[in-house]
């Protein structure tokens, strides 16, 4: 079983149409069941359905709720598991690792509760629980996976909105969802993190969409803050260089 | 969405049209405290600068100069340090920062750097204090010599290798920013430390800093569109202000330095609080730049839809091409 798991060859993910989001919350749910996550403090917020706000330490899942003029917007948010993941990157002491699913997470038996990856993620999905001072996010259920079964949100979404499978599946199950859309006249329908040309070299937990990405509080053109890594770091050097070469002037104009 | 503040002829940014989740952030904001991020950054650039100077010091011949330079050098990576294991969220596993060494993490860079450049400066005061192994301490202020330079610079990429626009966007800057304030702060702490006839190279180091710095910042401040508001607004801006002429007041201050005790000391602590200022400026502009989807979105958006129309030039009324 474990050898079978770790033997797997592809690499899976999340699709979630949101155009057949009903917005019942059974994932938020289903999340917070499987993996202990604590509450997150009822909130009020007067704009729409939406009460856990935004992703955070404690909301794994979380379902947006639009309200325009003749529709709603639905949207169930998730980490993206992206292939060139920030927080991963800038982790200092290797909590956040890969997995053999393809997917990122963080060993919490590790993290020191730095906090780097937490302004890392262009997505603004995870976040240092202050009470405990650890970092947490999405585990794309890894302990549910290594046993064979599917994600607890997926598994509990009553219209197939969020889609578990081979990333490579997914994408053409989106591409013919969307064909599909447009064809119908529902010209706004659009892909979002499918491409593994964008600025995360795709996402593992990608979208369909009905409106902009900003509407549903996502970023409308994500990059990895370490593709200007090394950039950053030259930039670096020259200010070494330049600290070394400003002090020895210091010293030039007055030898003792 | 918030109307930008009129008042800072600086800022020529026209106000911006965006669309967002009810005004949400997009990002997470950095969640490290103050004063422990903010004073770890003014420490560790002291101590890295201030190893440059002792070295340098040490072999013009500089003494007292140099011991100082030494000490503060230590000091600083002492205290920073107990700052950066306290700012954790969890401090009694701060040695999983030498779990292993990642280039893709400027903190582990950091972290390492700082574990190494404390050993060494540590070696260094110990020497100096008790006038045991000399030629090891003096081998030790060298080897300092070498992780100073990257102590006084790395924080500048630790803070641009995020997505807070703010910060990201004076990638180039930062590293100048950062290596210019400790220069003027271990200049500084010279010159309150050491007597004034040997004191001239201190002199010249906070004067030089301080223009370093600056500049650096004039830079960002010209470079920087939207992504540069944050650090004109507020709390950051007023903190930013102050360190502006905190900074230029006390270099101008370190070149008649050398004439009085009192211009010294107002000199040192002008450039003091001015590197303090800044530190809490960046982290209060990082916070700002965070926490208004503006930053994040309007120039994502600008990005994506010129791309889309260099790519499908009549995309309007078409679906949109993914
Ligand atoms: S969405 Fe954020 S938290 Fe999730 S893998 Fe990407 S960078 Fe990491
Ligand atoms: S908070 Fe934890 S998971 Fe995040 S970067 Fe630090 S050690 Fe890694």
């Amino acid at each position: 079983m474990t050898q079978e798991a770790e033997t797997r060859p592809t690499r899976v993910g999340f699709f979630t149409d949101t155009s057949i989001c009903i917005g019942c919350k059974a994932c938020e749910v289903a999340c917070k069941e499987w993996n202990g996550v604590p509450d997150d403090g009822f909130v009020f917020r007067a704009t729409s359905y939406d009460n856990t706000g935004q992703l955070g330490a404690d909301t794994w899942r979380h379902v947006a709720f639009i309200e325009q003029d003749d529709r709603w917007l639905m949207s169930s948010d998730v980490c993206k598991h992206c292939t060139h993941a920030a927080c991963l990157d800038v982790c200092p002491t290797g909590a956040l690792f890969r997995t053999e699913f393809d997917t990122v997470v963080v060993q919490a038996d590790i993290c020191n509760g730095c906090g780097y990856c937490v302004p890392a993620c262009p997505y603004g999905v995870i976040d240092r629980r202050e009470r405990d001072g650890r970092a947490w996010k999405c585990t794309m259920c890894y302990d549910r996976q290594r046993g064979g079964l599917e994600p607890a949100c997926a598994k509990a979404c009553p219209t197939d909105s969020i889609q578990f499978g081979p990333l490579d599946e997914l994408r053409e199950r989106a591409a013919a969802r969307l064909e599909r859309l447009h064809a119908d006249g529902v010209a706004e329908a659009r892909l979002y993190g499918d491409s593994p040309d964008d600025g995360v070299g795709g996402a593992g937990a990608f979208f369909l969409l009905l409106d902009e990405p900003e509407t549903y509080g996502l970023p409308p053109d994500p990059v990895v803050t370490t593709r200007d890594l090394p950039e950053m770091w030259r930039w670096a050097g020259g200010a070494a260089v330049a600290l070394v070469g400003a002090v020895a002037a210091c010293f030039l104009g007055s030898r003792r | 969405m918030r109307a930008g503040r009129g008042g800072d002829p600086a800022v020529t940014v026209p106000e911006a049209e965006f669309r967002s989740y009810y005004g949400q952030p997009v990002l997470k904001p950095p969640v490290w405290h103050e004063p422990h991020m903010p004073v770890y950054l003014y420490l560790g650039g002291l101590s890295g600068a201030s190893s440059v100077v002792a070295a340098a010091a040490r072999f013009s011949g500089h003494d007292r100069l140099a011991f100082a330079a030494r000490m503060t050098a230590f000091a600083g990576a002492g205290l920073g340090s107990g700052l950066l294991v306290a700012e954790l969220g969890r401090p009694e596993r701060f040695l999983n920062m030498l779990r292993v060494f990642k280039v893709t993490s400027p903190m582990s860079v950091g972290s390492w750097t700082l574990a190494v450049h404390g050993g060494l400066t540590a070696a260094g005061a110990a020497s100096a204090l008790t006038g045991l192994l000399p030629l090891a301490g003096d081998a030790a202020v060298m080897a300092s010599a070498l992780t100073g330079p990257v102590m006084a610079t790395y924080t500048g990429v630790l803070l641009a290798d995020t997505a807070v626009p703010a910060w990201h966007a004076a990638r180039r800057e930062m590293p100048f920013l950062f290596a210019g304030s400790a220069l003027a702060s271990a200049g500084a702490a010279g010159m309150l430390t050491t007597p004034r006839a040997e004191a001239a190279p201190a002199r010249v180091a906070a004067a030089l800093g301080a223009v370093m710095e600056t500049t650096a910042a004039a830079i960002i401040e010209r470079r920087l569109g939207l992504e540069g508001e944050p650090y004109h607004q507020g709390r950051a801006g007023l903190l930013i202000k102050a360190s502006r002429a905190l900074t230029l007041a006390g270099g101008l201050l370190a070149t008649v330095a050398g004439r009085s005790r009192t211009l010294t000391a107002m000199s040192g602590l002008a450039i003091t609080a001015g590197a303090l200022c800044t530190r809490f400026g960046m982290l209060a502009a990082g916070k700002a730049s965070a926490l208004d989807p503006k930053y994040t979105v309007v120039p994502q958006r600008d990005r994506a839809t010129g791309r889309r129309l260099v790519a499908v030039p009549d995309q309007e009324g078409g679906p949109d091409t993914p």
